[in-house]
């Protein structure tokens, strides 16, 4: 584990930030519209949301540039070239909203394509993983967080490709498949995955996205034992249904920071939110571990 | 009939190489084509939803035997044709309009083409429009949705008013899933089916074509 790491775990449990996909489309963002070139065209937006987790409390924010990568971005004819400035502006954008109050991790997110139906080569994924890590490293990120991963070997790519750039690294995966809810969807399970991502040279690994928060606990404590480190736990609020034509995430804030001590009690050191969740889950993170 | 036990157990085991084999050599015996679909290979694609539903196989083990499946079914299908043995359905596929994920729509069309259905894949961010234009052009009879995304779900109500208009509704069953999609959902929108995975998939079609 890198210093920077150590350091920063001298004062854990540290409050990271909540949702952005859902924070932007509430500011606008279009069903389909890849959200990282919000950074090129409406970086006010963006900036807003930034903002939002620092004034909550955040102690480490992320970036618009989960899918800013040349695979996703190719889809797009106007911003497939643009991947470098996508994820450079991404990095300015939360630096400037941080302000030094907190620490911005890059966010690098899956390829969308499949290795093992062969859509998309090893060779292929590492180098696009190369180029957008560089381009944040290069615009002064302080870590990168490897999230949402589905597939070890994309994520063990992924790690090995952001690892060029010397910055402190987590990498998280998806555990949403099996009777427990506790495999990936290609079924490993969260031994499996801590192992090779530690073997890969990643600092903290962690879990994100999943299946509400109360599937997490022993997830976390599984990847805490198994990685001996203090673990990344990013949850939704629930899983989202659909009400009226609008998606409705059901957990509350309040219910959400409820699961905190039993997270922290299974090894876990970093604690925000995923999908559905906003500034005010952070502030109840926050108000439930100033009161314990 | 030692070879044929071999098949399925080729299949299950997701050997592609040994599965061709087999087939290869059971045809050149005469054996007929329509005992190895429904005898040998239906079976062991059943054996694997089976040992997906209990956790003892995820997705590579799904995608290896999927492919096993449709290698035979390449030499079978020209066999099976000439029979007068039509597929078990055609089926338009696609990642609804404004939805660009494509592994799990991929993973539910790798598995409809093992089950003997064939498959019109339209891709992913496929307009109501296109999914008319495949269904009449086409002649499916099933249009099976994926959608990732809360945001792009309500494509899947819009492409079935599409049909409704263009006059179709009748004429295909429609099955939908993806991450984001429940059993409710599929009903409050008219869907005839959902299946949370890639194997119901193929069951569900089977079904429904034969309700």
């Amino acid at each position: 584990m890198t210093e920077f790491f150590k350091n920063l775990l001298r004062n854990s449990p540290i409050v990271l930030d909540g949702a952005w996909g859902t924070q932007l489309q509430n500011k606008g963002l279009e069903p389909g519209e890849i959200p990282d070139i919000w950074n090129l065209i409406h970086p006010d937006k963006v900036y807003e949301v930034a903002k939002a987790y620092v004034d909550a409390g955040s102690r480490i924010i992320l970036t618009n540039t989960f899918g800013a990568n040349k695979i996703r971005l190719s889809e797009s004819l106007e911003f497939s070239s643009k991947v470098k400035e996508i994820n450079k502006r991404g990095v300015e954008i939360s630096k400037s909203a941080a302000d030094g109050k907190a620490y911005v991790f890059a966010s690098i997110g899956p390829s969308g394509k499949l290795l093992m139906s062969g859509d998309v080569t090893e060779e292929e994924l590492f180098e696009t993983f190369k180029e957008q890590a560089q381009a944040m490293a290069d615009a002064g990120a302080d870590g990168i967080v490897i999230e949402t991963m589905s597939d070890i070997v994309e994520a063990v790519i992924a790690v090995k490709a952001a690892k060029t750039t010397g910055l402190p690294l987590v990498a998280c995966m998806v555990f949403d498949s099996g009777k427990a809810k506790d495999r990936t969807m290609m079924g490993n399970t969260p031994e499996e995955c801590a192992e090779k991502l530690l073997n890969a040279g990643v600092d903290v690994v962690g879990s994100n996205c999943g299946q509400g928060i109360e599937t997490f606990l022993n997830i976390c404590k599984r990847l805490h034992d198994a990685s001996l480190r203090q673990v990344w736990i990013k949850p939704n609020a629930g899983l989202p249904t659909v009400v009226d034509g609008k998606t409705i995430y059901k957990t509350t804030p309040e219910e959400f920071a409820r699961f905190v001590p039993d997270l922290i009690n299974a090894g876990a050191g970093f604690i925000g939110g995923c999908c559905g969740t906003n500034p005010e889950f952070i502030v109840q993170i926050r108000k439930v571990l100033s009161g314990s | 009939m030692e070879d044929l036990k071999k098949l399925s157990e080729a299949i299950i085991g997701g050997d592609a190489q040994s599965a061709r084999a087999i087939t290869e050599k059971a045809l050149s015996q005469g054996i007929d084509p329509v005992r190895i679909v429904h005898d040998y290979m239906v079976p062991a694609m059943n054996e694997v939803g089976r040992r997906f539903d209990c956790n003892e196989y995820f997705v590579p083990e799904l995608l290896l035997s999927a492919r096993a499946m449709k290698s035979c079914l390449e030499l079978l299908r020209p066999k099976l044709a000439s029979g007068g043995v039509k597929a078990a359905g055609r089926v338009v596929i696609g990642t609804v309009k404004g939805d660009l994920h494509d592994i799990g729509k991929n993973l539910v069309a790798a598995m409809l083409e093992g089950g003997g259905f064939e498959v019109i894949d339209l891709g992913v961010n496929v307009t109501p429009e296109k999914f008319v234009d495949a269904v009449k052009n086409m002649d499916a009879n099933i249009v099976a949705m994926s959608a990732l995304l809360t945001t792009t779900m309500p494509s899947m109500k819009t492409t079935i008013d599409a049909l409704k208009n263009a006059g179709l509704r009748e004429k295909v069953k429609v099955l939908v899933g993806g991450a984001p999609i429940t059993q409710k959902f599929a009903d409050d929108i008219g869907a005839d089916g959902y299946s949370e995975n890639a194997p119901g998939a193929v069951s569900l079609a089977r079904k429904l074509l034969a309700a």
